[in-house]
């Protein structure tokens, strides 16, 4: 299912795919032909990309096909063995979680798990976790303060489960644990916000020394559909909210809420999954080195100093 | 200092838009209460108990031994860095709830004693935006916990709040975790931290610092959670089981430590901070 203003750049698509089938068939040269869409295509994917909108970015952000922390596991990472439940009560599918290799070390990995069907979306309740999830997350930053390694967290999520049963098992409670836990390991955390970073649903796991977010992703206090229906009484103005909330990576970048902007080739991460993946893994590589000089006391006040000076205030 | 000056007008010479209600209507029992009435009990209601929401300065006198109160807050001014605008700028929002309540934004508080244990005292105030955390309430939190650290006094914390300020954005979400990590300079120091959690205490502040106490307090009826009950509503298409996220339906789901009536908070209070830092009491007379 392709977004709105995709649908120009994958006409042209297919229409250069046709040509060619039909060069094929017929056995005539259309090479020049050829080259002119394609020069046009390269044109308007990179016209439409320089000027998206903050609301298109938010589509972008939720389009099927980007990469989720399972498939970023499974390729930039080696080795990832999945380890489940909270020890408690349930093992979450909306929040995955173990340990892997990285480039040559042992790590911890915990993400948001959305599916990619209506039905794996179903089991994984739309990336959206319950207490339970948080609860496997500080398990996983246990075990990443026990042995020593840097933990990584991939965030995507429209946010923390709201309903009956999360709330009466503390929903807003363990949030608040998972921020303190993650805000005291004493090894590296890196957090990537890989999609939609949905409030503190997204930001219990996005404690890190650094916050790293794909170019398309998203990260606020609310999403502008939910901003939108109490501000507006509107949910239709999302537009509108996503503009006022300066929700965008750049915009992030600016704010300083988040350290390092991972950009993804033309078209979208959903496009190209493999080079997104590339590119975060870079990244990551190089926060990971970075970090990896400091010794645990630095690390704990490195991140209380990257949180502290958040927000905007004068002194009288 | 020409804002305080300002603020200090403003709250003298008193709204003239409207006269003082002489009668409430309690919304639990229907009963008529003469305001005074309410006022002189604690504005909870004589004939069922209902907790109405209590002023910022109401509940510091409430709490705070009698002439220890020095406030600390009131320095730390609003700004507008998102230059958010939804159906009114937000720079005129917050000038709107500055003149209302006298204050910068939604919270109040200094140092005190309590039960002669040296304390720094802050509460949250649902009249300025909702109780809404922006970088201000989150910057005197953190500042709060780390001046309660440096001088070893105990953090008493009264939140009442809908949670994080939206236009604020990210930068309020932010304040989650600033809060929160800013309470473990009061764990490094073994000095304790009490949460009175009041009616409405929900979203990103239940999910922060109002949580993380050492022991968390209830008045008796609060509606406290994660989500409001609007939202479970709209994405469980159900209704909500009698009583869900009041105070006492999570005493029972094992959230809270204690739910106490107004009438008893103070003695409470002092009675938690004594047994968790007897060293910090000043001695009888003091």
């Amino acid at each position: 299912m392709a977004l709105e203003f995709e649908q120009p750049i994958l006409e042209l698509e297919s229409r250069i795919r046709e040509l060619r089938e039909y060069a094929q068939e017929k056995g005539v040269d259309l090479s020049d032909e050829i080259a002119l869409l394609e020069h046009k295509l390269e044109r308007l994917q990179k016209e439409t990309f320089a000027n998206l909108s903050r609301w298109q970015r938010v589509q972008l952000a939720r389009a099927p096909g980007r990469p989720t922390t399972l498939d970023i596991v499974q390729h930039v990472f080696e080795d990832f063995i999945e380890l489940h439940g909270d020890r408690a009560f349930a093992d979450d599918p909306a929040i995955v979680g173990g340990l892997a290799r990285f480039r040559g070390r042992s790590v911890v990995v915990v993400g948001h798990q959305k599916g990619k069907t209506t039905k794996e979306n179903i089991h994984r309740n739309f990336g959206m976790p319950h207490p339970e999830g948080y609860r496997k997350a500080m398990r996983m930053m246990d075990l990443a303060d026990r042995f020593g390694f840097p933990f990584v967290s991939l965030v995507d999520t429209p946010g923390a489960y709201p309903g009956v049963s999360a709330e009466e098992r503390g929903q807003a409670w363990v949030i608040a644990q998972s921020i303190q836990r993650m805000g005291r390991l004493r090894v590296p955390a890196v957090a990537v916000i890989l999609g939609e970073g949905g409030s503190g649903g997204a930001l219990a796991i996005a404690v890190g020394n650094r916050v790293l977010i794909m170019e398309n992703a998203w990260y606020s206090v609310i999403s502008p559909e939910s901003c939108a229906a109490i501000l507006w009484r509107d949910a239709a103005q999302a537009e509108q909210a996503a503009d006022a909330l300066k929700l965008t990576a750049h915009d992030l970048r600016e704010l300083g809420v988040v350290d390092r902007v991972i950009p993804e080739p033309g078209g979208g991460a959903h496009r190209h999954p493999e080079r997104a993946m590339q590119a975060l893994a870079e990244a990551l590589a190089e926060e990971l080195a970075e970090l990896e000089r400091l010794t645990p006391e630095e690390l704990l006040e490195d991140r209380y100093r990257r949180f502290r000076q958040m927000g905007a205030v004068r002194e009288a | 200092m020409a804002l305080d000056r300002l603020f200090r007008r403003r709250r003298t010479r008193g709204g003239g838009r409207d006269v003082p209600e002489l009668w409430l209507k309690c919304p639990a029992c229907e009963a008529q209460i003469y305001k005074k009435d309410l006022e002189a009990n604690l504005m909870v209601c004589p004939e069922c108990g209902y907790h109405f929401r209590m002023g910022v300065e109401e509940r510091v006198r409430l709490l705070a031994d009698e002439g220890s109160f020095e406030p600390t807050t009131g320095h730390v001014l609003p700004e507008d860095p998102l230059r958010f605008r939804d159906t009114e700028p937000y720079a005129e929002r917050l000038a709107r709830y500055q003149e209302k309540t006298g204050r910068p934004d939604a919270i109040y508080g200094g140092t005190c004693t309590v039960g002669r244990v040296p304390t720094m005292l802050l509460a949250m105030d649902y009249a300025f935006a909702g109780g809404s955390m922006g970088s201000v309430v989150g910057e005197e939190i953190a500042r709060g916990a780390e001046r309660a650290a440096a001088e070893g006094r105990a953090l008493v914390i009264v939140a009442a709040s809908g949670g994080a300020r939206m236009q604020e954005a990210a930068l309020s979400l932010m304040q989650m975790a600033k809060t929160t990590m800013a309470l473990d300079r009061l764990w490094e120091r073994r000095l304790p931290y009490v949460s009175i959690l009041t009616d409405p205490t929900t979203g990103g502040v239940t999910a922060s610092f109002a949580t993380l106490a050492d022991v968390i307090l209830a008045e008796p009826g609060a509606l406290i959670g994660f989500a409001g009950p609007r939202v479970i509503k709209q994405t469980i298409r159900q209704d909500l089981p009698e009583g869900f996220q009041r105070s006492e339906f999570l005493l029972q789901h094992g959230l809270l430590d204690r739910v106490v009536p107004r009438s008893e908070l103070k003695a409470t209070l002092a009675r938690i901070l004594r047994l968790l830092h007897p060293e910090g009491a000043q001695a009888d007379g003091a």
